[in-house]
């Protein structure tokens, strides 16, 4: 498998992420925010981070940047896109993933690791995991307060597209959703780290499974 | 010529950084403070004759964001 990591100014997952994709055994080329174009790949990666500095709101100014271009159009032929924590804001603001992520309900950042509910293994990036189980994963984030309207809310539980929940809501999200994924279950946005839970010196692997089970469906696509 | 832009969060949709404020105002003392609402004013410098269909265009693709905020413009 292929893969591409944007690199904005303000990134400071991609080198992580990176390093979780190449663990799982794909090929990797990082990307910077100015190249108007994407190398083929089968999968785009879009980092955490402070992209801009969070400037205007997270994600906004990222997702004018011109390979984020290249991405939208990589997701309108098919492709495969991962957004993790700003890489998730930075989606939702391409418009490739409905809803927002607003400040946190506490108002405050929060740094820890928590448990997720697997809600759906109906794709190629929760497919190593089984619906009903839960995994530990870290968050960092200080907008993580995902947020849609009633009918985009019912679509998502409507045409299972909720991939993961909050065991303990920590930031107000609705229906305490942490990730959730495209119609055509090839996108999935989370504000949780996949990526900071796949070596033992990270406390915990269950992100493991996210990247080898990726692996194993895009290598076989 | 010049445009001022606010964008707000649309009602409904919840706003804990007003909900701090308005709190804190009661901290101070202030009574009656039923609910604030915070949001953004940014200002633009532009050339003259700038349309406001323009100005709409950039609020709706980058200024504000449609799925939780509305704006307003102010050509001044």
């Amino acid at each position: 498998m292929r893969a591409a990591v944007i690199v904005f100014p303000g990134s400071n997952c991609d080198r992580d992420m990176a390093v979780a994709l190449k663990a799982a055994g794909a090929d990797v080329t990082m990307v910077w925010h100015k190249d108007a174009n994407l190398p083929d790949v089968d999968l785009v990666a879009v980092p955490g981070g402070f992209s801009f500095g969070d400037y205007l709101r997270c994600g906004a100014i990222a997702a004018q940047s011109p390979i984020c271009k290249s991405v939208v159009a990589h997701v309108e032929r098919g492709g495969y896109a991962l957004g993790v924590c700003n890489g998730f804001q930075v989606l939702t603001e391409t418009g490739l993933l409905p809803g927002a992520l607003m400040r946190n309900a506490g108002l405050k950042f929060i740094c820890k690791t928590v448990g997720l509910n697997v809600v759906t293994s109906d794709n190629a990036f929760t497919e190593g995991y089984s619906a009903g189980d839960t995994v530990d994963f870290p968050v960092a984030h200080h907008d993580g307060n995902y947020t849609i309207d009633a009918d985009g809310l019912a679509r998502l539980h409507g045409e299972d597209l909720v991939a993961f929940t909050y065991g303990d809501n920590p930031n107000g999200s609705i229906d305490d959703i942490a990730g959730i994924l495209s119609e055509n279950r090839r996108v999935l946005g989370m504000m949780p780290h996949p990526e900071r839970a796949v070596d033992n010196g990270h406390g915990g692997t269950d992100g493991q499974a996210l990247f080898c089970g990726l692996l194993g469906q895009l290598t076989n696509a | 010529m010049k445009a001022r832009v606010h964008v707000m969060l649309k009602d409904g949709v919840l706003d804990p950084q007003g909900a701090a404020v308005q709190h804190a105002l009661g901290s101070l003392g202030f009574e009656g403070v039923e609910s604030v609402r915070q949001g953004k004013v940014i200002e633009l410098d532009l050339a003259d004759g700038t349309s406001e269909d323009t100005i709409a265009q950039m609020c709706e693709k980058l200024l504000a964001n449609m799925v939780i905020e509305s704006y307003r413009v102010e050509v001044l």
